[in-house]
């Protein structure tokens, strides 16, 4: 077991007029490779949760262990932490700074000690992954390229640190369609090139059910549900009842279900849902 | 119906670097919006529809061409405020438009500076309060309210200074599921009310809700009609780097292997009622 969570508790602003219980006994296990997608309203808690999958908050209670170490210890060395476990913020496009594309991307790398021929090595690996030409961007001001190029470069500044654990907030928010697929497809390929454990927060419950091994529902600091994507889409009444829906082709097949016609409930995606459609549609008259 | 808005032959150049030539976010557009119509506005990042919105209520002003919001010019400046009260505008992030640490007080700070009398002032901050379901939280912070609650407090100051358009630039961008069905709910029943609505949306499904669909691309409009009309031009949305609705993108691949289905399918209630239909 790669990750695994016991019992995590989390107060925000303890002891203050606004002290508010932002985790609740929260535990779960992820395996080394795991594509895991959480899903939640806002103000859930599933920000809260991965700041402490890297360190960046520290638990009123309850244990993390990555890779069987625990690191809400207190000799736990939080460099070593944060190279194992990359963290890609809320649109991380803010978060550039340097003056050259090259030059942003390496400054992880170059933090962890590597040299400068290492790091130089790690970016051009880094940015070709995130889909982008290294050659046309490498040394252009990282200010002018288009929202879905920045938001990639901002990506790669993480995936050149090598992370073993990459954990995405929401990397789609605010994209066009096509910026919004192409980030989809650069996650699907990290993943399979970096055999690493991907944990992806979204809104799109398209998307979780598509590409989710595992999913995690949190509702107000607590772990309402886990389950593989089709246990977890399959409790429809739960997901509204706390504010969330259902992938597009479920919530077909499910209308399609109660108006009489007989279709397999289990279907997550766009791909199934056509196959689906035809198999009772090309015998229809 | 009257025309709130004409915009004629609207371009806007961003100036660059002084040896570059400057770059036409809007191309010569020419488009009409009716009084209390509800259109969406689609488009890709970069395609000029921001750029269209912002000179609509006189944020921007033409580089060539005009835009008349109640038939004032926006290039007129002595008519600035009878602009921007009939045409107001809410945007993507909640966080950069709410200027208030109380919420009444943030929804009073637009008819404030209108000049209009307390007691006034006091109805219609209570109106638009009502109006999008936020009058209980009147006394709260801005800060601990939901995204989607946020939004609904930034659309209750515009509806505050009662415009008769509202424009909304990707009001739903940065919120989750349920925030972005009570901020698409509000802005229904605003429009079921007369208010001419201009929506800015990467979300087909909200596109689709409109009575009209303006596509965007390059800075030039692509598409112009009602959400049948244009989602049936599925290939060119998508050569646009645009998506289409669920049902619509479903019913093109089955047709695409031989099940006939209808045109004008937009909505999965409309896709459900035709597949239910086959049956009967």
């Amino acid at each position: 077991m790669q990750i695994q969570v016991k019992n995590l508790t989390h107060i925000y602003s303890e002891g203050m007029p606004y002290e508010s219980v932002a985790l609740t006994d929260i535990s779960f296990e992820i395996e080394k490779g795991e594509f895991v997608g959480i899903i939640g309203h806002t103000g859930s808690g599933k920000s809260t949760l991965i700041q402490h999958l890297n360190g960046l908050l520290k638990p009123k209670t309850g244990k993390i262990l990555i890779d069987g170490i625990d690191i809400t210890g207190k000799d736990v060395k939080m460099r070593d932490i944060r190279r194992q476990i990359g963290l890609v913020f809320q649109y991380p496009e803010y978060q550039l700074f340097e003056e050259t594309v090259h030059r942003d991307v390496a400054f992880g790398p170059l933090n962890l000690g590597l040299s400068q021929e290492q790091a130089d090595e790690r970016v051009v690996e880094a940015i070709g992954l995130v889909g982008l030409n290294y050659e046309e961007i490498a040394d252009r001001s990282p200010f002018e390229l288009s929202g879905g190029q920045k938001r990639r470069v901002a990506i790669a500044g993480v995936i050149a640190m090598k992370p073993e654990i990459l954990i995405l907030d929401e990397p789609t928010a605010g994209l066009d369609p096509k910026a919004h697929s192409d980030i989809l497809k650069m996650i699907e390929r990290i993943h399979s090139v970096e055999n690493n454990t991907i944990i992806l927060v979204s809104h799109n419950m398209g998307d979780i059910a598509k590409l989710s091994d595992k999913v995690l529902v949190m509702d107000r600091g607590k772990l309402a549900l886990t389950g593989t994507p089709s246990e977890v889409f399959r409790q429809a009444d739960l997901l509204e009842s706390l504010g969330l829906g259902l992938p597009p082709s479920t919530v077909l097949m499910r209308e399609l279900n109660s108006r009489g016609i007989s279709v397999s409930l289990d279907i997550l995606t766009m791909e199934a849902a056509e196959e689906e459609l035809y198999r009772i549609l090309k015998t229809a008259k | 119906m009257s025309k709130i808005i004409k915009i004629d032959d609207l371009v806007y150049q961003y100036k660059r670097e002084e040896q570059l030539e400057p770059v036409s976010a809007v191309d010569h557009v020419s488009i009409d919006i009716e009084q209390g119509s509800f259109t969406a506005i689609i488009g890709k990042n970069g395609s000029g529809k921001s750029t269209l919105a912002k000179n609509i209520n006189a944020l921007l002003l033409p580089s060539g061409g005009a835009v008349y919001v109640k038939g004032y010019n926006t290039m007129d400046e002595s008519k600035l405020w009878e602009i921007r009260q009939a045409a107001g505008m809410v945007f993507q992030n909640p966080d950069n438009q709410l200027v208030s640490s109380i919420v009444e007080d943030d929804v009073a700070f637009g008819p404030e500076n209108m000049g209009i009398e307390p007691g006034e002032i006091r109805r219609r901050v209570d109106d638009s309060l009502y109006s999008v379901n936020m009058y209980e939280e009147r006394k709260k912070a801005p800060h601990l309210l939901s995204g989607g609650q946020k939004q609904r407090i930034a659309i209750a100051g515009v509806i505050a200074m009662r415009p008769e358009c509202i424009i909304l630039d990707e009001p739903t961008a940065m919120l989750d599921p349920h925030g972005r069905y009570e901020v698409m709910e509000i802005i229904e029943k605003l429009h079921k009310e007369g208010i001419t609505i201009l929506l800015i949306t990467h979300f087909m499904e909200e596109a689709a809700r409109a009575d009209r669909i303006i596509i965007m691309d390059e800075g030039t409009v692509a598409l112009d009609g009602t959400p049948s009309e244009v989602f049936g031009h599925a290939e060119e949305i998508k050569a646009m780097n645009l998506d289409v609705p669920f049902a619509v993108d479903l019913a093109h691949r089955l047709r695409k292997r031989g099940i006939e289905i209808p045109e004008g399918i937009i909505s999965t209630e409309e896709m459900v009622d035709y597949i239910t239909c086959r049956f009967k």
